[in-house]
């Protein structure tokens, strides 16, 4: 194993941690708002995945362009998904919020398998194998352009949740439910929000993850278990935590697919998720609860 | 006599003598009720009773059917010897998860998700094991055995007494277990940890006691699925969706209950089964429908019905359930 | 010899000390009562004595027994029994299952355990109730359900933290009653926490005050609330009358 190969892969694998994290931040915003784990968090990447494939594929939108429509119908998605569905099951207890949500996964899934079979469908860009040579070391240039897209968006969000009206109303409702109601914030709304952004994170995530994966009905809980992972070994709830989690877990899979086999890099996932468990349990970037 | 003991031996003696009206495929789809009653009454051991949501109880379905299996098939061993080392294999890996969880106080969201964690390292790992096969699957030789009921090699009339007899003694073992201190110490525990510590209740070790109970129902479960299905795949038998086939009987029948698993079974599978029959029928996706539809399913119940079917048809027969 | 010991026990919070060196002895068959004014760190002191915190410096002892650093369940073993401040029944089980499993504690065979609970809802007039669950029921019922829950575990010594807030005078005076018989026919050691004076001075023999984690007084009722400086930080003239 040479010095540039090890540096290729772990270039690659903190490409697409970032992109692993995005998608996990909109698991963390809606687990530290809302107080529900969306256990259909894969499954909302997979159909993004989809949905940028088919643009692709029927309209020739470049999936880059297409996150954008995606992000925005992915929040209308999660707005309404809270308003209609979530909002009865804010106050019960844990299990009933996670059967509600695997059985939508479970739906979901399914569904793609019936649309779309169990095939693997990919997108051709026109530079879909371009890369750069920054001296010895290869970096292509898709990943690239979709780790720097889905940084974009996280600052974004981070922008959004420090200087904007609503963003603080909603830091405020993590914060402090009561007090926040009491100041009179309309929490149905901003819980709503806040599912919709978080989806809309995933949606972006699901465009750019299929402008450098294939895509197949059963990513979805994979992605699911991915996210997870990365989010507790990141801090449940913190933004920062989830980038961080993605970036480890993203350099973590792509030196064990070399080191060891590609099949067996979840397995070191999971190692790392017992490891933080059992060490740090509020995560890389988390607060200790008291 | 009390109307539910009249009642569950009426369920009994039907259930005794039903093969006799039933042909092998109708059979067979009863194998697959009282197996599915059997795992989740497991199942609902650490969840209903103890409060510990399992996501990854295909865990050790899947280990107690791999290590029956490969003593069988590489030493020759009787799945009713190996079975004790399946049960005694899955208590180990079950208290590991135990300690690690309730020493680091790892609970709720972050226990569900270590027990989904473990199974899928399991899956990966058994996908590399030449031992026992790797990816392509474990088989048990069909030939020249049947009949040997000392080595669990039988057809679905043979496989439907064995299922009907093991979720009969996991209902009697649950009325048992319900109705004991230990039965009791779960409740508390599951209701509020807390509160249980301050009535002078070992949290952990009952926690860990549930754990170990179902963990080693499950094993057996596993080895009835391999000697039943003579095969097993890493990829199927320790993936999440089996951890949720178990849970689905317990929840649509009710969580915590008696009955519940066993009811949740006898609606699921065969509306499974009819399912399958109807989508194949229409010439969808047969399989990908069926999935579907327990998905809604689950929805719906969990909306309108979180605590189950059994609680609320259980008042309307007028049968109590867990007083001593 | 005192049933309860406490000595010099202090306990930080983030820097902030919410029991500061805080002793006191409890003779056995008394009727004892921490009052002061709200986080004065009443139900800590109670925390740190039922083994839910460890104590950052002193010692409890029980019975002569050395107990801070022992699991609650512990404790409660040992005979020391306690409610909480904002009750905590097992809200999906009936009452009657509430209780008995406290009593299980003592008494492993299940149907004994809900015989035994049985005298013990008749006690504090919960025996009506018994087949509601517990989530079902109204706050002072709950109180009173939090109170036979502990009892139902025979303890030595009951650690009431609040029993009767939120009550209406009647259910005060019965309350009262009910404790003093616990007290006096069964002879459990009674220590609580109260904010209600009126029960205070009805069932204390000993009064100790807490101010901002520190002792500030301790004597009968009536001495404590003659002492300036728990006139000064708690009660206020108007309290006095």
């Amino acid at each position: 194993m040479t010095l540039p190969l090890v540096l290729e892969v772990l270039i690659q694998g903190m490409l697409t941690g970032l992109i692993y994290g995005l998608m996990a931040l909109g698991l963390s915003v809606i687990f530290g708002v809302v107080r529900v784990v969306n256990f259909a968090h894969g499954e909302f990447a997979v159909v993004g995945m989809y949905g940028a494939f088919i643009l692709f594929t029927t309209l020739k939108i470049d999936p880059f362009i297409a996150m954008a429509p995606l992000a925005a119908l992915f929040f209308v998605v999660g707005y309404g998904l809270q308003r209609s569905l979530v909002v009865h099951f804010i106050r019960r207890p844990d299990h009933e919020q996670f059967i509600l949500l695997v059985g939508l996964a479970i739906v979901m899934v399914n569904g793609l398998l019936m649309i779309f079979g169990p095939d693997a469908r990919h997108v051709d860009l026109p530079y879909s194998y371009d890369s750069w040579m920054l001296g010895p070391v290869l970096v292509d240039k898709v990943r690239a352009y979709a780790a720097l897209a889905a940084l974009g968006v996280a600052g974004a969000l981070f922008a959004f949740f420090r200087y904007t009206q609503t963003g603080l109303a909603i830091r405020a409702c993590a914060d402090n439910l009561t007090g926040a109601a009491v100041v009179g914030l309309d929490i149905d709304k901003l819980y709503a929000l806040t599912f919709g952004i978080g989806l809309a994170c995933v949606g972006a995530a699901g465009a750019l993850l299929v402008s450098i994966a294939d895509v197949t009905p059963m990513l979805a809980p994979a992605f699911t278990l991915l996210a997870f992972t990365i989010v507790i070994i990141g801090g449940l709830g913190s933004m920062g935590g989830a980038l961080l989690g993605g970036l480890v877990i993203g350099v973590a899979e792509a030196l064990a697919s070399i080191i060891i086999a590609p099949s067996m890099k979840t397995m070191v996932s999971f190692g790392l998720l017992v490891v933080i468990l059992a060490l740090r349990p509020q995560g890389l970037m988390g607060k200790r609860a008291a | 006599m009390r109307r539910e003991h009249f009642l569950l031996g009426l369920l009994a003696a039907v259930l005794l003598a039903l093969p006799l009206a039933l042909d092998r495929y109708q059979t067979s789809v009863l194998v697959l009720v009282f197996l599915a009653a059997y795992m989740g009454q497991a199942w609902n051991v650490m969840m209903g009773f103890a409060g510990l949501l399992s996501l990854g109880h295909a865990l050790y379905l899947g280990l107690g059917a791999y290590v029956s299996a490969a003593l069988f098939v590489h030493f020759g061993l009787s799945p009713l010897l190996g079975l004790f080392v399946a049960v005694l294999i899955c208590v180990g890996v079950a208290m590991a998860i135990g300690a690690l969880s309730f020493q680091f106080r790892i609970e709720g969201v972050y226990f569900a998700l270590l027990t989904i964690a473990f199974a899928e390292v399991a899956r990966i790992g058994f996908d590399h094991l030449k031992w026992t096969g790797g990816a392509g699957g474990f088989f048990l030789s069909v030939a020249g055995s049947q009949g040997q009921w000392w080595n669990l090699r039988g057809g679905p009339l043979f496989f439907y007494y064995v299922s009907l007899a093991m979720a009969a003694a996991a209902f009697a073992l649950c009325v048992a277990l319900r109705r004991s201190k230990l039965g009791y110490q779960w409740l508390a525990v599951r209701e509020d940890a807390e509160a249980a510590r301050a009535v002078g209740i070992d949290v952990t070790r009952a926690r860990m006691s549930a754990v170990v109970v179902s963990a080693a129902m499950s094993a057996l479960g596993g080895v009835a699925h391999v000697f039943y299905y003579n095969n097993v795949f890493s990829a199927q038998i320790f993936d999440m969706s089996r951890s949720i086939d178990i849970m689905l009987a317990p929840i649509i029948g009710g969580i915590g209950t008696l009955f519940g698993p066993i009811l949740g079974a006898f609606i699921l599978i065969p509306l499974g089964e009819a399912l399958i029959h109807a989508t194949q029928a229409l010439g969808i996706n047969a399989p990908g429908a069926k999935a579907v539809f327990f998905g809604l399913a689950l929805m719906i119940i969990i909306f309108l019905a979180p605590s189950g079917i059994w609680p609320s048809l259980r008042k309307r027969l007028g049968i109590g359930e867990g007083k001593p | 010899m005192s049933l309860l010991r406490v000595e010099r026990v202090t306990k930080r919070f983030r820097g902030l000390v919410a029991v500061d060196a805080v002793s006191l002895e409890v003779e056995k068959g008394a009727i004892f009562a921490v009052i002061g004014p709200n986080g004065a760190g009443k139900t800590t002191l109670f925390n740190l004595i039922a083994g839910v915190y460890p104590c950052d410096d002193g010692a409890v002892y029980f019975d002569g027994a050395r107990i801070d650093g022992m699991a609650p369940e512990a404790v409660c073993a040992l005979g020391l029994a306690r409610t909480f401040q904002i009750v905590r029944p097992f809200p999906g089980l009936t009452v009657h299952e509430n209780v008995a499993i406290g009593a299980m504690l003592r008494q492993p065979k299940p149907q004994a355990a809900f015989a035994e609970a049985e005298e013990v809802l008749r006690k504090l007039d919960l025996w009506d109730r018994r087949a509601q669950t517990a989530a079902s029921l109204t706050l002072p019922d709950r109180k009173r359900l939090e109170v036979a829950r502990a009892l139902a575990t025979r303890p030595g010594l009951l650690l009431l933290d609040e029993v009767m807030a939120g009550l209406r005078p009647t259910e005060t005076d019965r309350m009262v009653e009910i404790l003093r018989m616990i007290n006096r026919e069964e002879g459990v050691t009674i220590v609580l926490i109260e904010h209600v004076m009126r029960a205070v001075m009805a069932l204390a023999e000993q009064v100790h005050v807490l101010n901002h984690g520190a002792s500030i007084a301790e004597g009968s009722p009536r001495e404590v609330t003659r002492h300036p400086q728990v006139i000064a930080s708690y009660l206020g003239a108007e309290a006095l009358g």
